[in-house]
């Protein structure tokens, strides 16, 4: 009596001290092998080799920019250029008024009171805590300081150079010239560089110059010509950034809508009701399953071999590794369609195209639709990475700009563009598949 | 002898209207495969435009680099075990990156989907905020993230593996938290009744519930992260994409490495996908005999 009694509760009690067991073996396995992990990818060396100065480099390069105010001691010759690019010098009739000349003389305003002065052989930084640094070129370079004592942390002194670095600027000085750097923030010469006629205008100025004001130039009107200056910025080229986001979303495009094309009629084939043939099945579901199994990686290597760099090689990589798992996805809705509605096309005399088209197309759209829609959106973001590796697309664009490692402002121009495209695709493919397969 | 009864103004009216109906419909979607047609073909046109080599260049020479592949790494068959044996710890790391991002990606996308389902959530007033930033997380493509963190971190495995993590944290929590709105309610209140807490209810009341489903679509993940922290290894983040490129940048003469390569990823990602399938039919299984 009691071993009857008995037995379903002790199984029941073993039951849960298994589930017990279960439940606090699987973290620990989980935490077992994260600490292996840790150990195998030498995390703990990887924060001390981490360099933390970069990061600040790109966070503060990201939001703001310098101008150079650069002398050729030699020549006495200024240029003042945005982050020190021939392409965006100051023309010498409009040098900033932060910088003045007087004859030989330049002074540069800084932020915060500090102030540098160019005056032949001597150039003084004028620290307002400080004092006044005197630097005189000569061979050794001479430093006098405003107080005795040692050379303070923000100076870096040497016989060939001397660089100040403050919060307000930098100052380095050799023999041959003398840079000053003064930090802005924002995006330098964004919507115009310099040598647009619209560089340096009020929003306010711009919009009277575009509603009708006297042409800038003479070959066209004002709006036509602020959408060509902003279209050629010689420093962001703007133009060329939107022809590479377009390639991007040009490969996810015709990628997955190309790999639609050719699964579809395959898939038939790999269909147990459509294909009676069990050879016929086999071999196309292996094919699929082959397609599936070699990476985007190795499609995408081997046919930029073939196809060299551009926005065809991306989409054909995309469109290869997609048709097989198009493939599969849709020879399982084809699976699942219901055989008594082609029966009944069939019933009214449809001959076999008919009978495709009003039995079964009606029954597998939705599937389909909505498993290329979720694939659009997803491939948007595949096109990038590929774009990197075949060269092609706002992907080259951006890897070229991180390792050249100077503009993280167009880095993260860039990074914003790609995911405002990403959730551009997303809320087409939403609003697409709300309209098309709810039919709202 | 059926009779065919005279129609009335109305019927032919309703005829009429269905008739003009199904041929705007039609016209519609007419004039809607057209321009989608024209859209595929012209942007078609557009990337031939753009490409280096032509459409019937390329497939003319398509097989090209294969055929070298295969034909030297059989020539040097015998050196393609010791080659895959130098991969391995390569193979065994892009591995590696895969599991640990799926599992921090999965744990932080549990944590999005419980504080961004309706019903569950701690504090609902930050379901908005918890939905936005898996949408951003998902929305950011790895690579944007795994190349700024080699700037910081230098190259290796952890920018790919906090990369794909992030974005797997975003992919999951919107899988995690439609599965978290189909759970039944009740459970959670008769533990309510009983005086459980929020963490207790939902440790004890949603997670039986979900797990299932939250497995299968981890172990979906785990195939997709093993694709994508190869992809990775190849634009500088470790692990055998890594190698792959080191390989190719050698040219010829050296293929059968990269033969050897090639052979050892598609053997894993093949692996992987088949264990998790079988995992997620066994997962399925097991939930219908309950």
């Amino acid at each position: 009596m009691t071993a009857i009694a008995d037995d379903p509760r002790q199984q029941a009690l073993s039951a849960m001290r298994r589930k017990r067991a279960l439940a606090l073996a699987a973290p620990m396995l989980v935490l077992a092998y994260l600490a292996y992990v840790f150990v195998a990818f030498d995390v703990a060396g990887l924060m001390q080799r981490a360099k933390m100065d970069n990061a600040v480099i790109l966070l503060s390069d990201a939001v703001s920019y310098k101008v150079h105010v650069t002398r050729d001691n030699r020549s006495d010759a200024l240029a003042v250029s945005v982050e020190g690019s021939r392409r965006a010098t100051y023309p010498e009739d409009r040098i900033p008024d932060w910088i003045r000349q007087d004859g030989d003389r330049t002074l540069i305003e800084l932020a915060g009171g500090h102030s540098v002065t160019y005056d032949g052989p001597l150039v003084s930084y004028d620290h307002p805590d400080f004092g006044p640094i005197r630097i005189t070129i000569a061979d050794p370079i001479l430093l006098e300081l405003p107080q005795p004592g040692p050379v303070p942390d923000f100076i870096n002194a040497s016989d060939a150079r001397v660089v100040v670095t403050t919060a307000a600027g930098r100052l380095t000085v050799t023999r041959t010239r003398a840079d000053t750097f003064r930090y802005f923030w924002g995006w330098e010469l964004f919507f115009f560089d310099l040598q647009s006629r619209f560089h340096g205008m009020s929003a306010g100025a711009l919009a009277s110059a575009v509603a009708g004001g006297e042409r800038l130039y003479a070959e066209m009107p004002n709006w036509q010509a602020v959408v060509r200056d902003f279209w050629t910025n010689s420093i962001w080229r703007h133009g060329d950034v939107f022809f590479a986001i377009g390639e991007t979303a040009l490969m996810a495009f015709l990628g997955t809508f190309g790999a639609a094309a050719i699964a579809l009629p395959l898939a038939f084939l790999a269909a147990q009701n459509f294909t009676p043939s069990r050879w016929l099945r086999f071999v196309v579901r292996r094919v699929f399953d082959f397609v599936r199994g070699v990476d985007a990686l190795i499609f995408t290597i081997i046919l930029s071999r073939a196809f060299g760099p551009g926005p065809m090689t991306g989409a054909l990589a995309i469109l290869i590794t997609d048709s097989g798992s198009f493939g599969k996805l849709f020879s399982e809705a084809l699976e699942n369609t219901d055989q008594k509605q082609i029966e009944g096309v069939q019933s009214t005399g449809a001959n076999a195209v008919q009978r495709y088209r009003f039995g079964v197309i009606p029954q597998v759209m939705p599937v389909l639709l909505s498993q290329l829609l979720y694939f659009l959106e997803s491939n948007t973001r595949s096109a990038t990475i590929i774009g990197a590796i075949v060269g092609g697309g706002i992907g080259l664009m951006l890897t070229q700009a991180i390792q050249t490692t100077a503009d993280w402002e167009k880095v993260t121009y860039y990074m914003v563009l790609i995911v405002l495209l990403v959730i551009a695709m997303d809320a087409l493919s939403s609003w697409l598949r709300r309209r098309l397969i709810k039919g709202e | 002898m059926p009779t065919v009864l005279p129609a009335s103004a109305r019927t032919v009216d309703i005829r009429e209207e269905y008739l003009s109906l199904s041929r705007r419909k039609r016209m519609y979607g007419g004039i809607l495969l057209v321009v989608f047609l024209a859209m595929f073909v012209s942007g078609f046109r557009i990337a031939e435009f753009r490409n280096a080599a032509s459409l019937s260049e390329g497939f003319s020479r398509i097989l090209d680099f294969p055929r070298d592949l295969i034909t030297e790494a059989w020539e040097k068959s015998a050196n393609l075990p010791a080659h895959a044996a130098r991969a391995f710890p390569a193979l065994v790391e892009t591995v590696n990156i895969a599991l640990v991002s799926t599992i921090l990606g999965c744990i932080l996308g549990t944590l999005l989907a419980l504080a961004g389902t309706r019903g569950l959530a701690r504090w609902p007033r930050l379901i908005p905020l918890a939905r936005r930033s898996a949408d951003v997380c998902r929305a950011v493509p790895e690579i944007v993230i795994a190349l700024v963190l080699i700037f910081i971190l230098g190259g290796g495995p952890v920018p790919a593996m906090i990369a794909i993590a992030i974005h797997t944290a975003g992919a999951q929590g919107k899988l995690f938290s439609e599965v978290n709105e189909n759970v039944d309610l009740k459970p959670l209140e008769g533990l309510a009744s009983v005086g459980a807490n929020w963490w207790q209810r939902t440790w004890l009341g949603v997670f039986p519930q979900v797990m299932p489903n939250y497995l299968s679509y981890s172990l979906l993940r785990l195939e997709i992260n093993i694709r994508a922290s190869a992809i990775l290894g190849f634009v500088g983040a470790g692990g055998i994409g890594y190698e792959l490129r080191n390989a190719m940048t050698f040219g010829q003469g050296k293929f059968d490495q990269a033969a050897a390569i090639f052979l050892l990823l598609f053997a894993t990602i093949v692996l992987v996908d088949q264990v998790s399938s079988w995992m997620r039919n066994s997962l399925t299984r097991g939930r219908g005999a309950q």
